[in-house]
């Protein structure tokens, strides 16, 4: 078997792996700047917390629609904004905080979602739902993750400068009356749309995987935001592209393979990237020493 | 500059409260057009709470705070620094040009008059050749000076600093009172919170030394005359028990003030109750 087997074969012979490729780079494109964004504004876990909360809205639109895309997708975003505008009032009318709130109400969602899909499903349809399926990739769900990804890029291209803004001097917009509480809320939405886009093929509890890791993972490689923005989406859709191979080859869940793969580039910037890793860190401060 | 004309603020019977306890306590007095007044007080007296009242991100709890006079620039305002995430990847003449932000708001384009502006007040500021920096490279006062800049791009009527010399060196903290002082000149409102009662007589021609009420409001040298600097560190006293940072830290000025609590928090931390 050559290397071109290995590589390419899989997507010329099957048209389902094409469509799971198609699928990946569509979703790289909208994960790496809404990543990028998470990471730099410290609401990593945030994002790990709506990906959770996503459970139970699809699983309330599996029970009632079975395994169709339309009604999974509508219940995660419904249940996702549910539980960032749920967090974010508490926040705003208790002391607790953000991180606090937004943990307790992904934990709650998270039971809830477990617990309808194993009484009105089988196991299978669970893992289906926790982990995602190559395989699930239709036309449709390639259409859904497409429009997702158009419309991800386009509102950030809309509200980048204030985001920005919310994210580096909050304090600055708020003076200015550039209404950060309205940015905040608009890339909420983004981020839980994202995940419900990528919770087809990674299902929800790994559809985070794909935003934070290769976000956490550029910031060792790069500094400007844009930057930032374009190596993440890069390491997203090589995560993808190798993480579907090995799916492939070995037989394994696309979703776990997928994130592996793009935990094992985090492990390597952390490690060896040019800025801040550990490489540099540690190895080049003891050569002017030496 | 357009704004030279000072924009005034006026407080009527002002009260302010911050995460549920009062703060600002009946306040009444005129921040008048073209003035330049530093605000003092211990720590916990409200003085923070008072700017983000005039800024408009805090409602008061009762009373009136009525800007009159500010036209297209606004208020500008300088907060503490704790809110400001200074390893972010943005650049020195990108954080400048955020002053521009009433002219290019969400998505207007960035001229190069507007660009040009910028370059001129980070001249102005001494960071001339800085422009492409990555702002988490600055030092502390070479950070202000940018924030300055930034300030001068706003061009506005009314210009309001929380700590603005909190942090920064001796050098800097000159320059900077310098360009506190050429803002009076061309005619705009100036109010400064500050700790350093020297800096506050040196340029400041008006003074409100506050404790949660107004202890005096007046021409500096009279706003703190000793009695009223007693008053308000007994007025302290009834509040230093909450628990808050209110902890000590040697001040340089305190020799000559004996019996006045020493106001300067550690640089960089926020004032808990204020």
């Amino acid at each position: 078997m050559t290397l071109y087997d290995l590589a390419f074969g899989p997507f010329a012979e099957f048209g389902f792996m094409r469509r799971a490729l198609a699928g990946c780079l569509a979703l790289a494109l909208g994960c790496g700047p809404i990543g990028t964004f998470l990471v730099i504004r410290r609401m990593s876990l945030m994002g790990d917390a709506l990906s959770h909360a996503v459970l139970p809205g699809a699983a309330l639109g599996f029970i009632l629609g079975g395994l169709s895309l339309p009604a999974m997708s509508l219940g995660g975003v419904g249940a996702g904004l549910v539980v960032a505008l749920l967090s974010g009032l508490v926040t705003r009318l208790t002391p607790l905080r953000e991180d606090a709130s937004f943990a307790a109400f992904y934990l709650i969602s998270l039971a809830l979602g477990v617990l309808l899909v194993s009484t009105h499903g089988s196991n299978v349809d669970l893992l289906h739902l926790l982990f995602g399926s190559i395989l699930a990739i239709d036309n449709a769900a390639l259409v859904l993750i497409g429009a997702v990804a158009s419309m991800s890029l386009l509102s950030l291209a809309v509200i980048y400068r204030p985001l920005v803004v919310e994210c580096f001097d909050p304090g600055f917009l708020r003076a200015v009356g550039g209404r950060g509480g309205l940015v905040h809320t608009v890339f909420l939405a983004l981020v839980v749309l994202n995940l419900v886009a990528g919770f087809q093929a990674l299902g929800t509890l790994m559809a985070v995987g794909l935003m934070m890791l290769p976000a956490a993972a550029a910031r060792f490689w790069v500094h400007e935001l844009w930057m930032l923005s374009a190596a993440s989406s890069a390491l997203a859709f090589a995560s993808g592209f190798l993480g579907l191979l090995l799916s492939y080859h070995l037989d394994l869940p696309s979703g776990p393979s997928i994130v592996l793969v793009a935990g094992l580039a985090y492990f390597a910037s952390v490690l060896c990237g040019s800025r801040d890793s550990l490489r540099t860190l540690y190895l080049q401060r003891r050569q002017p020493a030496a | 500059m357009s704004g030279s004309s000072g924009g005034a603020i006026v407080l009527r019977n002002v009260t302010l409260a911050y995460d549920g306890h009062p703060a600002v306590h009946r306040l009444s007095g005129e921040f008048s057009r073209g003035s330049l007044t530093a605000i003092v007080g211990p720590n916990g007296a409200g003085k923070s709470t008072l700017m983000k009242g005039m800024v408009g991100v805090l409602r008061p709890t009762d009373g009136l705070i009525q800007p009159d006079g500010l036209g297209g620039g606004g208020i500008a305002y300088l907060p503490q620094h704790a809110e400001i995430e200074r390893r972010f990847p943005i650049s020195v003449i990108q954080t400048v040009l955020l002053g521009h932000w009433r002219r290019i708001g969400w998505t207007r384009r960035v001229t190069r008059e507007l660009c040009e502006a910028a370059q001129r007040a980070l001249a102005a500021v001494g960071l001339a050749g800085f422009e492409r920096r990555p702002i988490g490279t600055l030092s502390a006062g070479q950070f202000q000076r940018v924030l300055f800049a930034r300030l001068i791009v706003q061009d506005a009527a009314l210009i309001l600093l929380d700590e603005p010399l909190a942090a920064v060196d001796w050098r800097t903290s000159e320059d900077l009172l310098r360009l506190i002082a050429s803002w009076h000149r061309e005619g705009r409102t100036v109010a400064a919170v500050l700790h350093d009662l020297d800096q506050v007589r040196a340029y400041f021609p008006d003074t409100l030394l506050l404790a949660r009420e107004c202890v005096a409001w007046g021409p500096t040298r009279e706003a703190l005359m000793p009695q009223n600097l007693r008053r308000a560190r007994d007025l302290s006293e009834t509040w230093s028990g909450e628990g808050e940072n209110h902890r000590s830290a040697p001040g340089p000025w305190r020799a000559g003030l004996a019996g006045y609590p020493d106001p300067l928090p550690a640089s960089g931390e926020r004032e808990g109750s204020a």
